[in-house]
C-alpha cells in the first residue's frame, strides 16, 4: 500500500478522475439540455389526487407532474410548509395545474406524504390556450351560440370537429392582423414621414407643397378604406369564432366555458398510444420551431428568434468574409515579414481573447450613436427625435459582431495559406504566373477550406454570442422581422429577436418563470444543436484539409 | 490550373503558319496589363488589410476617445463683464441668476427691482418692482435651494418679503422666447409683506427654504430673538382649494454668545443651522417646531479665531459647506450618532481661499458648488470626489452675488463695484477623481465612508456613488472561484490525457471537451441560475461530500483496481482507460452524494443547512460565487485544458523517454521533466483562462443577484465590471459621466484581458522556440 501510494499511481488516478469528471460534466450537460428539451414537447401523462393536509378537507388535484423533489422537514418548516411531525425527509412533487385565470397559480407544490394514490383518467383534457396558459379538466359540454348542443362523452367528437374550423379561421385572423394590417399601418407611417420630411424642406413652393399634400391625403384615404376593409373581415371572423364554446370542469369542480377560438389544441394525454403520441409530438415541436411567441415569449414558439439569429449571422458572414480573408492574404502573402508584422498579427490573435462585451461597447457608441446617430441627421431628418438608424438594429450587430469575429477568420485563413506548400507556390511562380495570379488561382481556391473553417467557427461564435447584442440590437419582442413583404425586403434598420437572448430573458425576466421553464430548455437545446452541428463541420472539415496536404506535400 | 502554362515557347516555331496564339504586340500587351493587374491586387489588397487592422486599432482609439474627457480638467473663462443691469448707484445687489439656457437672466436689487436681462450683453429687458415700502432698508437676504429660485428680503421694520422669480419659455415659430416672471408664493390676505417681528424690530439675519413640505422662514432680529415662521399647504379633499396655514415659533438662542452670521433650513423642515462668529456651528432639531431645541454644537474652524463667514446647503439640503474667515471651505453634515441624534460631522476639507469666504454658489443639479473670497477669487469644488476643480483669477472685489447657471456652465457673480462678470464654466465630470474610485467615500446620509456602486436613483437630489472598487473586487472574485474551480481540475485532465491516456481514447476525448468552449455561455449561465443555484441550495451537503469523496473514493478505486482485481480482468481494459473506467465511479459518487444530502442534512446540520450557515453567521444568496464558480469555471476549463494538453503533449518524447530509462516512475517523470519543460504552456492556458473569465459577462449577470458587494464570501453573488455594463450601459445618458465610466470599466477589461492574452502569448512562442531547440 505504500509502495503502491509512493509510486504515483493514485495520483495517475485522480489525473484520470479529472477528465472523468469533465467528460461526465461535458456529456451531463448536453444530455440534460437534450432530454428537457425534448422532453417539453412530449404529451406528459395527466395525473389525479387526492389532497389530505391534516385537519382539512381533502382536495382533488389535477395536472401534470413538472418535477419532484426529496428535502428535509426542517428546511420545509423554515420555508412556512406544514409538514407532519414524524417526518424528517419529504418528498414533494411540483404539479402543473394550468388554468392560471381559475385558480391564480398554475404551478404548485404536493407533499408526497399528504396525496392519495395517483390517478391517470382516460377523460381528462388538456387545451393549450392563446391567453391564461394551458387549461386542464374534463370536458363535459359543446356549446353553439350559449346553447347545449352536445354533452356528455359524445361532445369531445363535436368539438374535435368544430376545433379543426375555428383553428384555421384564428390563422386566417392572425394573417390578417400580422401581414394585411400591418402592410397598411406601415404604408401609413411611411406617408406621414413623407409629409413631415415636406414640411422640413423649405425650398418647396406653397403650391407645390398644396399639390403634394393633397396626393397624400389621397393615398391616405385609400389606406384608410382598405384597413376598414380588413377590419370588417377581422370582426366578421371574430363573431364566428364567438359563437362556439364548450364548458369544462376543472379540478375543483367548478365549471368553466371556453370559446373556441381561444383554444390552440386539444389533447387526452392519458388516452394517446405511443404512436399517437409521438405523432403529437412531432407537431408540437414543429409549432414550436414556426410559431411566433405568445404571453411574454413563455408560450407558442421561436420562430423570430431563429430568423433573426441567422439573419444575423448571415449579414456578419457577409462581411467578415471578404475582411477577413484579405486581411489574412496581405498579412501572410504581401506583408515584410518582421517584428512589426509578428506584433499585428500576435494582437489580431489577442483580440479574439477580448471579453464581447467590449465589443458591444464600442458598437452602442461608435456604430449605434455615431454612425448610426449620424445617417439619422442626414437622411432621416423627418423621422427624428425616433431613431431610424440611431437605435438597436440588425445592421450594427452584425457589424459588431462582424469586428469580433474577424480575428477567428484571419486566425484560420492565415493558418490554411500557411500550410500551403512552397514548391505549389514555387511550381506555379516557375510557370510564369505573376503573384497575384498565383494567389488567385493556385493559393486562394487550396486554402478555401480554411476560410471556410474561419467562417464556419465565426459563426458559431456569433450565434451564441449575446452580451454585445443586449447593447446593439437585439429586443425582448420584435413586432416584425427583419425581412418582409414591403419594400426595400430588408430592413437593416430593425431590431430583431436572437435565440440567446430570449433564453436570457424567458429564462430571468419573465413573469411566469415556472412557466418559462421548458421553452427555454427547448430554445437552449435548439441553439446548442445549431452550434455544436456547425463546429464538428468546422473540425471535418479541418482535419480533411490537413490529411489532403500531408498527402499532397510530401 | 494548366492553363497558366504560357504557351511562348511554342510560339516560335508555329508563327509561320497563321497562329491562335497571340502575337507578339498583343501578347506584350497581355503581359502589360497582367502587370498592372499584379500591382493593383498588391496595393488593393494592401490597402484593404491595413485597413481592416486599422479597423481592429480603432476599437482602441475609439473606446479611448470616449474615456479621455473624464479626465480633462475643469475651466473658469470671462464671457462678458459689464455694469450691473439697471440703477447701481447706492443700489445693492442682492441676488442674480439665469434660465437653463442662460438667455435670461435676473437680478434682484435691495431698492426692490427685479431686472431681467440678457447675459450675453446685460441689457434689461424687463423690469418689474417688488412690493417694498417706500422708507425701509433691507437689513438681510436669503434664498432657498437654487431650483426653487425663491429669495426672500429682511426689512428692518421687521417684516420679510418672500419673492420667486421664474423664466417662462413659450416657442413660438419654432423659437424658443423666454419672459420674466416674479410672484409671491406666500401672501396673507393678498399681502405679500410678511409681519415678523410684530412690534417693529429689524431683521437681522434670514433663513428661507422651499422644499416638499411648503415654505419655512427663520429670522433672527435685531433684539436677539430668534423666529421660526412655516407656512404649511393644506389642500381640503372637498373642495380642492389650497389653503396656506402660518405658524410662527419662537426659539432659545445658541449656547454661545457670539453674534449671529449665518442660519440655514434645510428643504425637509426638520433641521436649522445657525454659523456664528465664534466658528461654531449649531443645529437645532426643529422637527417638531413647538419644542425646537440645540442638538449639536460644534466648532467648525480649525483656526480659534476664525468665524463662520458663510454657510450653503448643497443639492437636496443633505450636506452642508462652511467658509470661514481664514478662509477655509469645509463640507458637514449630519450623521446619527449611537443615540439616534444627528451630530454635525467633518465630512471633508476643499482647498482653502487666501482671503475670507464671502459666498458659496451650490449648483443646481450636482453635488457641486463655487466659492468667492473678500479679495474676489472664484473656485469651484465638487463634494463627492473631495475635488477643487479650477480656480478663477478673481471678480477684483468681493463678491455679493454669486449663483450658478442651472446647467453649471455659467456662472454670475456680482462684486462690491456693482460690476457683473459672467463667466463660462466647462465642467462636465467633476464627480471623477481617485478618491471617488478608488477610496472609501462618506456619501450623504451613511454612517460612515464606504465603497458604493450605485449610478442612479429616482430623486433629483440622488448623489451618484462611482466607487469602482466593488466592480473590481467583484470581478476579482469571480475569476477567483472559476479559477479555483478549473485550474486543478483542467490542468490535470490535460495530464492525463496528453500523457498517460491511450491515443485512441485521446482522439475521442480531446474533441468531447473543446466542443464545450463552444457552448454559448448564456446557455450555461442559465442552467447555473435556474437549475444550478436552487439545486446546490437544496443540496448544500452533496456538494460538501462531493468534494470530499470524489478524490478518495477514485484512489480508492485505483487501488482496488490495480492491486485487488485479477490480472486476467484487468488484461480486458488497455492500459491508458483508466478515466473511461472512472466515469461510472464519477456517476455514482455523484447519485450517491444527493441522494444522501437530505440525510446528512437531518443529521448534521439540524435539518436545514441553509438555516445552519445562517446561523454560524454566513450570509447564504441562492446566486452566489459557488455556482458562478462552477459555471464560469465550466467555461474556461476547455481553453486551459486545450492549452496545456498541446503544451504537455508536445514536450519532445526523447527527454521522457530518458527519464524512464533512468528508472524514474512515469509519475516522477510526470512531474519532474514533463510538468517542468511545459510550464510555460501551461502559464499561458491559465492566463487566457483567466483572461476569459475576467471578461465573461452573461454568467455573472445570469447566475448572481449583481449586487455590488465588497467582500469574498462564496455564498454571496457580486457584480462584475462586465455585467455591470451589461446592466448599466443601455440606460445611461450619452455623454454623461456615468456613460464615460462604463467606457472606462469596458477599457479597463480591454486592456487587462489584451495584456494577459499577449504576455502568455509571447510565453507560448518562447515555449515553441524552446522545443523545437530540444
Amino acid at each position: 500500500m505504500k509502495e503502491w501510494m509512493r509510486s504515483g499511481t493514485p495520483w495517475v488516478w485522480l489525473t484520470g478522475g479529472a477528465v472523468a469528471v469533465s467528460l461526465v460534466m461535458v456529456l451531463g450537460l448536453l444530455l440534460m439540455i437534450g432530454v428537457r428539451g425534448l422532453g417539453h414537447f412530449w404529451p406528459s401523462a395527466v395525473v389525479e389526487f387526492d389532497y389530505a393536509q391534516e385537519g382539512q378537507q381533502p382536495v382533488r388535484v389535477l395536472g401534470e407532474l413538472s418535477r419532484s423533489e426529496t428535502l428535509t422537514a426542517a428546511a420545509m418548516r423554515e420555508a412556512g410548509h406544514a409538514v407532519p411531525e414524524d417526518q424528517e425527509i419529504v418528498v414533494r412533487h411540483l404539479i402543473k395545474r394550468g388554468n392560471r385565470d381559475v385558480t391564480g397559480s398554475d404551478f404548485v407544490w404536493y407533499l408526497g406524504s399528504y396525496s392519495s394514490e395517483w390517478r391517470y383518467p382516460s377523460d381528462a383534457m388538456v387545451l393549450e390556450r392563446l391567453t391564461w396558459g394551458d387549461f386542464i379538466g374534463y370536458l363535459r359540454e359543446y356549446r353553439e351560440d350559449g346553447e347545449v348542443i352536445v354533452s356528455g362523452s359524445e361532445a369531445r367528437q363535436a368539438f374535435e370537429a368544430r376545433l379543426q374550423e375555428t383553428q384555421r379561421m384564428v390563422r386566417e385572423i392572425a394573417h390578417i392582423e400580422r401581414v394585411e394590417i400591418g402592410a397598411v399601418n406601415r404604408e401609413m407611417e411611411r406617408l406621414r414621414l413623407v409629409e413631415r420630411g415636406l414640411n422640413l424642406r423649405d425650398e418647396l413652393g406653397a403650391a407645390e407643397r398644396e399639390q403634394r399634400q393633397a396626393e397624400l391625403a389621397a393615398e391616405r384615404a385609400e389606406l384608410d378604406a382598405e384597413y376598414a376593409a380588413l377590419q370588417a373581415r377581422r370582426n366578421d371572423l371574430r363573431s364566428e369564432l364567438r359563437r362556439y364554446s364548450i364548458v369544462a370542469e376543472v379540478m375543483d369542480g367548478r365549471m368553466q366555458e371556453i370559446q373556441l377560438g381561444e383554444i390552440v389544441k386539444a389533447w387526452w394525454p392519458n388516452d394517446m398510444g405511443f404512436f399517437a403520441k409521438l405523432g403529437f409530438y412531432g407537431q408540437s415541436f414543429w409549432d414550436f420551431i414556426s410559431g411566433f411567441p405568445r404571453e411574454a415569449n413563455t408560450e407558442g414558439g421561436i420562430l423570430p428568434a431563429i430568423f433573426g439569429t441567422v439573419m444575423m449571422v448571415m449579414i456578419m458572414s457577409v462581411v467578415v468574409t471578404p475582411f477577413g480573408v484579405m486581411a489574412a492574404i496581405y498579412l501572410r502573402e504581401y506583408a515584410k515579414q518582421g517584428p512589426l508584422t509578428r506584433a499585428i498579427r500576435i494582437s489580431v490573435n489577442n483580440l479574439a481573447g477580448v471579453p464581447s462585451i467590449v465589443f458591444g461597447v464600442f458598437g452602442l457608441g461608435f456604430f449605434v450613436y455615431f454612425i448610426g446617430g449620424g445617417i439619422d441627421q442626414v437622411f432621416y431628418q423627418e423621422a427624428l427625435p425616433s431613431p431610424t438608424y440611431g437605435g438597436p438594429a440588425i445592421i450594427w450587430a452584425s457589424l459588431t459582431l462582424a469586428l469580433l469575429t474577424l480575428p477567428v477568420v484571419i486566425v484560420s485563413t492565415e493558418e490554411g495559406l500557411s500550410r500551403i506548400p512552397a514548391s505549389i507556390r514555387q511550381g506555379s511562380l516557375a510557370l510564369g504566373a505573376t503573384k497575384a495570379e498565383t494567389l488567385w488561382r493556385v493559393v486562394v481556391p487550396l486554402s478555401a477550406p480554411a476560410m471556410m473553417t474561419g467562417l464556419i467557427l465565426a459563426v458559431a461564435r456569433a450565434a451564441g454570442e449575446v452580451a454585445p447584442l443586449m447593447l446593439v440590437g437585439v429586443v425582448k419582442l420584435a413586432p416584425s422581422l427583419p425581412v418582409d413583404g414591403t419594400a426595400p425586403y430588408l430592413h437593416l434598420d430593425r431590431a430583431f429577436m436572437h435565440l440567446g437572448f430570449h433564453i436570457f430573458d424567458v429564462g430571468f425576466q419573465s413573469p411566469n418563470v415556472e412557466a418559462g421553464r421548458p421553452l427555454v430548455y427547448a430554445t437552449a437545446l435548439v441553439l446548442v444543436l445549431i452550434i455544436i452541428i456547425l463546429n464538428l463541420t468546422a473540425i471535418a472539415i479541418r482535419n480533411r484539409l490537413r490529411e489532403k496536404y500531408k498527402a499532397e506535400s510530401d | 490550373m494548366n492553363d497558366l502554362a504560357n504557351p511562348a515557347g511554342v510560339a516560335g516555331k508555329l508563327r509561320k503558319e497563321r497562329s491562335l496564339l497571340p502575337t507578339g504586340e498583343r501578347l506584350a500587351r497581355l503581359r502589360r496589363w497582367r502587370n498592372i493587374k499584379d500591382q493593383l491586387a498588391r496595393y488593393g489588397i494592401g490597402i484593404f488589410g491595413l485597413g481592416v487592422i486599422f479597423c481592429l486599432g480603432l476599437i482602441f482609439v475609439y473606446l479611448f476617445s470616449e474615456v479621455v474627457p473624464l479626465f480633462r480638467s475643469a475651466a473658469v473663462t470671462q464671457g462678458a463683464v459689464y455694469a450691473a443691469p439697471g440703477p447701481i448707484d447706492g443700489v445693492r445687489t442682492a441676488q442674480v441668476a439665469s434660465d437653463r439656457h442662460n438667455s435670461l437672466g435676473v437680478r434682484l436689487t435691495d431698492a426692490g427691482h427685479a431686472l431681467f436681462f440678457s447675459p450675453e450683453t446685460g441689457e434689461v429687458l424687463e423690469q418689474k418692482i417688488l412690493p417694498l415700502p417706500a422708507d425701509v432698508a433691507v437689513t438681510a437676504r436669503a434664498r432657498a435651494e437654487a431650483r426653487s429660485r425663491t429669495v426672500a428680503i429682511g426689512l428692518d421694520n421687521g417684516h420679510v418679503l418672500i419673492a420667486a422669480y421664474g423664466f417662462d419659455e413659450v416657442f413660438r415659430g419654432g423659437a424658443r422666447q423666454v419672459s420674466g416672471s416674479l410672484e409671491y408664493p406666500v401672501a396673507v390676505d393678498g399681502d405679500p409683506l410678511l409681519d415678523v417681528a410684530g412690534d417693529g424690530t429689524a431683521v437681522r439675519n434670514l433663513a428661507v427654504q422651499r422644499g416638499a413640505r411648503g415654505i419655512a422662514l427663520a429670522a433672527e432680529l435685531a433684539d436677539g430673538r430668534l423666529v421660526l415662521v412655516r407656512f404649511e399647504e393644506t389642500r381640503s379633499f372637498l373642495t380642492g382649494e389650497t389653503t396656506v396655514e402660518r405658524k410662527q415659533y419662537e426659539l432659545e438662542r445658541p449656547p454661545s454668545n457670539a453674534a449671529i452670521t449665518r442660519m440655514l433650513l434645510d428643504g425637509t423642515n426638520r433641521s436649522l443651522l445657525v454659523g456664528d462668529a465664534d466658528g461654531q456651528v449649531h443645529y437645532y432639531d426643529i422637527a417638531r417646531p413647538a419644542d425646537g431645541q440645540v442638538r449639536d454644537s460644534r466648532r467648525v474652524m480649525q483656526d480659534p479665531n476664525a468665524a463662520v463667514t458663510s454657510m450653503e446647503y448643497l443639492l437636496g439640503s443633505v450636506s452642508l459647506i462652511v467658509g470661514g474667515s481664514d478662509g477655509s471651505v469645509s463640507q458637514w453634515f449630519l450623521v446619527r450618532d449611537a443615540d439616534n441624534i444627528g451630530r454635525l460631522t467633518h465630512i471633508r476639507d476643499f482647498e482653502s481661499h487666501a482671503a475670507p469666504v464671502r459666498a458659496i454658489a451650490p449648483e443646481y443639479a450636482r453635488k457641486g458648488f463655487a466659492t468667492a473670497d473678500a479679495d474676489g477669487t472664484i473656485k469651484l469644488h465638487y463634494a463627492t470626489s473631495e475635488r477643487t476643480l479650477a480656480t478663477y483669477g478673481g471678480i477684483g472685489t468681493a463678491p455679493r452675488a454669486l449663483s450658478f447657471g442651472p446647467r453649471a456652465n455659467a456662472l454670475y457673480a456680482v462684486g462690491e463695484d456693482e460690476r457683473l462678470h459672467r463667466l463660462i464654466v466647462r465642467n462636465p465630470h467633476p464627480e471623477v477623481s481617485f478618491s471617488a474610485f478608488w477610496q472609501k467615500v462618506w456619501y450623504e446620509g451613511r454612517s460612515e465612508p464606504d465603497y458604493v456602486w450605485q449610478s442612479s436613483s429616482a430623486t433629483d437630489e440622488f448623489e451618484p456613488k462611482f466607487s469602482l472598487v466593488p466592480l473590481t473586487v467583484g470581478t476579482i472574485k469571480a475569476a477567483f472561484y472559476a479559477m479555483l474551480f478549473a485550474v486543478p481540475l483542467a490542468i490535470m485532465a490535460a495530464i492525463y490525457s496528453a500523457y498517460f491516456m491511450s491515443a485512441r481514447l485521446r482522439g475521442y476525448v480531446k474533441p468531447t471537451i473543446e466542443i464545450m468552449e463552444a457552448l454559448p455561455t448564456v446557455i450555461l449561465g442559465f442552467l447555473a441560475g435556474l437549475w444550478l443555484a436552487p439545486f446546490i441550495e437544496n443540496n448544500l451537503p452533496a456538494v460538501a461530500s462531493i468534494l470530499l469523496l470524489m478524490p478518495l473514493l477514485m484512489v480508492a478505486f485505483g487501488f482496488i483496481w490495480t492491486r485487488l482485481v485479477s490480472a486476467e480482468w484487468r488484461a480486458r481494459i488497455p492500459v491508458g482507460w483508466e478515466a473511461a473506467l472512472l466515469i461510472p465511479v464519477v456517476i455514482l459518487v455523484g447519485w450517491l452524494s444527493v441522494s444522501l444530502s437530505p440525510l446528512l442534512e437531518v443529521a448534521l446540520f439540524g435539518g436545514d443547512a441553509r438555516q445552519w450557515l445562517t446561523d454560524v453567521g454566513i450570509t447564504y444568496d441562492q446566486r452566489n460565487a459557488l455556482v458562478v464558480g462552477i459555471a464560469m469555471g465550466f467555461a474556461v476549463i476547455p481553453t486551459i485544458y486545450s492549452i496545456s494538453e498541446d503544451a504537455i503533449f508536445n514536450v519532445p518524447k526523447h527527454l521522457t523517454q530518458g527519464s524512464l530509462a533512468l528508472g524514474a516512475t512515469p509519475w516522477q517523470t510526470m512531474t519532474r521533466v514533463v510538468l517542468l519543460t511545459a510550464s510555460p504552456g501551461i502559464f499561458s492556458a491559465v492566463m487566457i483562462g483567466m483572461g476569459r473569465a475576467v471578461g465573461e459577462t452573461m454568467i455573472v449577470l445570469m447566475a448572481t443577484g449583481n449586487s455590488p458587494i465588497v467582500n469574498f464570501n462564496i455564498f454571496e453573488g457580486m457584480r462584475t465590471l462586465s455585467a455591470n455594463i451589461a446592466v448599466e450601459m443601455p440606460e445611461a445618458a450619452v455623454g454623461g459621466t456615468h456613460f464615460r465610466i462604463l467606457f472606462l470599466a469596458a477599457l479597463v477589461l480591454f486592456v487587462i484581458t489584451f495584456v494577459m492574452n499577449t504576455v502568455a502569448e509571447i510565453v507560448r512562442q518562447r515555449l515553441r522556440q524552446k522545443y523545437s531547440a530540444l
